[in-house]
């Protein structure tokens, strides 16, 4: 997909201001194509960053070079050289809004997205306007104590927390694309929540102002401190797009004795894009972390969600969702690390597969020696619309500990012959029928949705349903 | 206008094997019909070729509404025209709500010329009909808010089904044992709630082993299925006997019948 920018325009642009996330910038900047250390350096120049965050990227780009490609999951087909690691974000520029597919735009439509937005989803604008509607909420929660900014302003204004727990939960040798991300990382979320401070609304309205959080390469950290309690969603479930082909995202998350942490996304990536997400939580002393994760769109995604539970009374909950349509593999799962005595998981997740769509669910649950009466529960079903389609499951399961409690169910079901004649015995048409059925299949997710993406979310099941998204 | 529903030599298969062997049956606006029979002689399937379940292949005769051909509708066009059918075994759909789904159904019934995207009955008026009829079969409010069939006791399902009759108000239901599975309170609860719907007002197939619902529903036209055929046709009186007495007698007058009877529950045991 071509862009308005060329490289010689870019270098001409010259002088970049200091990058700052609140500030609209007139300047135009995308590194050079390809990954290399003079890209890396570049990165760091651009957010002026302090001198380990750079030493941590070249070392970053060092490890992504030496690992192998995952040899599980989807197949991968990625030249890393023909690829954009930094677009500087600006308002208006960067793209044409002609240059976004019909599928996207009509999709955007039929959702309701304001026209604002969907210029600023598709990464045609960047949305710094609504920054006046947010700043009220962003004094409240300063007055608590509350530190939610973007990653990048975050290494600048609060180094010790950074330097403390910057990849600590997902090391930059945990995997190649956690490499990578910690190569060139730009953008996504950083919050701190204080020992005792409950937060009772969820945190996203900055999502929608930070252009660069949505970026190929986004970097988020989230501190729970003991106590405390935080809801933060990520994403929407309108088509995100971008002409790039590549996002690898990493997230971490800690979640401190007695905090809770609820992290839901609703991901829903254009046809073209690789999805190679690690996300991570650390759950310490009678802590809780929940995952709340749908998937759609995208090529393929590889993303499984984590709970290390590292104390004793710690709980790991992961709800995800993954729908899958032609030419599309959602290799999507979770992860549930029994580390302390007296620990309970649970993994719901559901895929749906339709016009020739491949999903997996590849999960791990492991229980550490020691990790005993811990308990772990696994239920796993998927819904084929056709026989074109594709489900797999890949559960591993690694047990060191006798008195523990696992269960596991998995179930894979065509959209049932009988609950179609059901439905369609009593008037409903075939369409009506299958998107009910689906939009019940996937209820465990959408009840667990703020009102507005609840809504959203049903909207584009039935799209997807009617095939009127690519 | 007088409805009627016709079935003529109709022949039903399920894979190769055949199990309807040329049933004639013409139930007309009003009457009430029990068909009765042993297990394994048809009678589900019946029911169930008649509202179109994919699995029947129609092999030979005519089902017509009306005078219209009623093979050539799918299920929702059948259901859309007045045909119903009450579920031996109903199936769950676990996350949709009952209320919604019956909003869907009672708009498409009603309405069957309704384009798929245009609106449904407005709430209001939905949910106050909705209500009345649970008062009446006294179903308790939350019951609208549980997701379709899913962990419904056998009465519960049993209810729900008749909810829906109520709801959609057809020109023919076909009741498969609706009775069964149900304890006598229900029994009588379920074959009050029928008679009160007003059979009147519409042409009624029970598929029944027991005489409570017949109690209430007394039927006019009272059939013997075996071995896929109605080898008779009585009135109440015959319900009645095969009640009492079993078919022991059916069994002996029609040995051809009978055979066809045993072979095809010999093949159901072997699945």
């Amino acid at each position: 997909m071509a862009t308005d920018i060329t490289e010689s325009e870019a270098d001409q642009v010259g002088e970049i201001n200091k990058y700052n996330f609140r500030t609209e910038t007139t300047g135009v900047f995308k590194a050079k194509k390809g990954l290399s250390e003079e890209v890396v350096n570049q990165i760091s120049d651009i957010k002026n960053e302090p001198d380990w965050m750079r030493q941590y990227r070249l070392e970053s780009l060092k490890i992504f070079n030496e690992r192998a490609m995952p040899m599980w999951g989807g197949a991968i087909d990625i030249d890393f050289q023909d690829i954009y690691y930094y677009l500087k974000p600006t308002a208006g520029q960067g793209k044409s809004w002609d240059d976004v597919p019909q599928e996207i735009k009509d999709t955007f439509e039929k959702l309701g997205i304001p026209e604002a937005e969907r210029k600023f989803l598709s990464g045609v604008k960047a949305q710094f306007e609504s920054e006046v509607i947010y700043g009220s909420l962003e004094e409240d929660l300063a007055k608590q104590g509350v530190l939610f900014t973007d990653t990048d302003t975050a290494v600048r204004e609060h180094p010790e927390m950074l330097r403390e727990y910057f990849g600590k939960i997902i090391p930059n040798n945990d995997n190649k694309f956690a490499a990578l991300n910690s190569a060139v990382w730009s953008g996504g979320s950083f919050i701190y929540v204080p020992k005792g401070v409950h937060i009772d609304f969820p945190l996203q309205a900055y999502f929608r102002i930070n252009a660069e959080s949505m970026g190929q390469f986004e970097r988020t950290l989230i501190i729970v401190d003991e106590g405390a309690s935080v809801h933060y969603v990520e994403g929407c479930t309108a088509p995100m797009y971008t002409t790039e082909s590549l996002h690898s995202a990493v997230v971490e998350v800690v979640v401190k004795r007695n905090a809770r942490c609820r992290y839901t996304t609703i991901q829903n990536w254009a046809n073209n894009i690789y999805n190679l997400v690690t996300k991570r939580a650390y759950a310490y002393g009678d802590a809780t972390m929940e995952w709340v994760d749908g998937n759609l769109g995208s090529k393929l995604t590889m993303k499984y969600p984590a709970v290390h539970m590292m104390e004793p009374g710690a709980r790991g909950e992961i709800l995800s969702i993954a729908f899958s349509s032609a030419g599309q593999h959602q290799d999507a799962g979770a992860k549930l690390v029994h580390a302390a005595p007296n620990t309970t998981g649970q993994i719901i997740s559901k895929s749906i597969s339709k016009n020739g769509g491949r999903s997996s669910y590849r999960g791990l649950v492991k229980v550490e020696p020691g990790a005993h009466n811990s308990k772990n529960n696994v239920v796993c079903d998927a819904l084929i619309l056709d026989p074109e389609s594709r489900s797999d499951t890949y559960p591993y399961i690694e047990i060191a500990e006798q008195d523990v409690q696992i269960g596991h169910e998995a179930s894979v079901s065509r959209i049932g012959e009988e609950q179609m004649f059901y439905l369609l015995s009593r008037g409903l048409t075939e369409q009506e029928a299958s998107t009910m059925i689906v939009n019940g299949f996937i209820e465990p997710l959408v009840k667990e949705l703020p009102m507005e993406y609840a809504v959203e979310m049903n909207r584009l099941i039935q799209l997807q349903m009617e095939g009127s998204v690519g | 206008m007088t409805h009627v529903l016709k079935i003529e030599d109709l022949h039903v298969s399920v894979g190769d094997k055949p199990i309807l062997r040329g049933v004639n049956l013409t139930i007309n606006h009003g009457e009430t019909h029990a068909l009765m029979g042993p297990n394994g002689s048809g009678k589900s399937t019946l029911g169930l070729a008649i509202m179109g379940h994919p699995g029947y292949t129609i092999t030979g005769g005519s089902i017509t509404l009306d005078g219209e051909d009623v093979l050539e509708m799918g299920p929702d066009v059948r259901a859309r025209k007045g045909i119903f059918m009450a579920f031996q075994r109903p199936m769950a759909i676990p996350g949709v709500k009952m209320a919604d789904f019956l909003r869907h159904a009672t708009t498409n019934v009603r309405r069957p010329d309704r384009k798929e995207g245009e609106e449904l009955i407005p709430m209001r008026e939905f949910r106050k009909e909705l209500k009345e009829k649970m008062a009446h079969l006294k179903m308790d409010v939350e019951f609208a808010r549980r997701y379709v069939n899913d962990g419904f006791s056998g009465g519960e399902m049993k209810r729900a089904e008749i909810l829906q009759l109520a709801m959609l108000q057809p020109k023919f239901a076909i009741l498969d044992e609706t009775d069964s599975g149900l304890d006598a309170d229900a029994v009588r609860l379920a074959s009050e709630s029928i008679a009160d719907i007003g059979h009147q007002k519409m042409g009624l197939l029970i598929i029944t082993h027991h005489d409570k619902l017949l109690e209430h529903n007394p039927p006019e036209f009272t059939h013997v299925m075996l071995g896929g055929r109605l080898v008779e046709t009585g009135g109440k009186e015959l319900a009645e006997e095969l009640h009492e007495k079993g078919y022991d007698r059916i069994r002996k007058a029609y040995p051809d019948a009978e055979a066809a009877n045993q072979e095809m529950l010999a093949e159901e045991a072997a699945v």
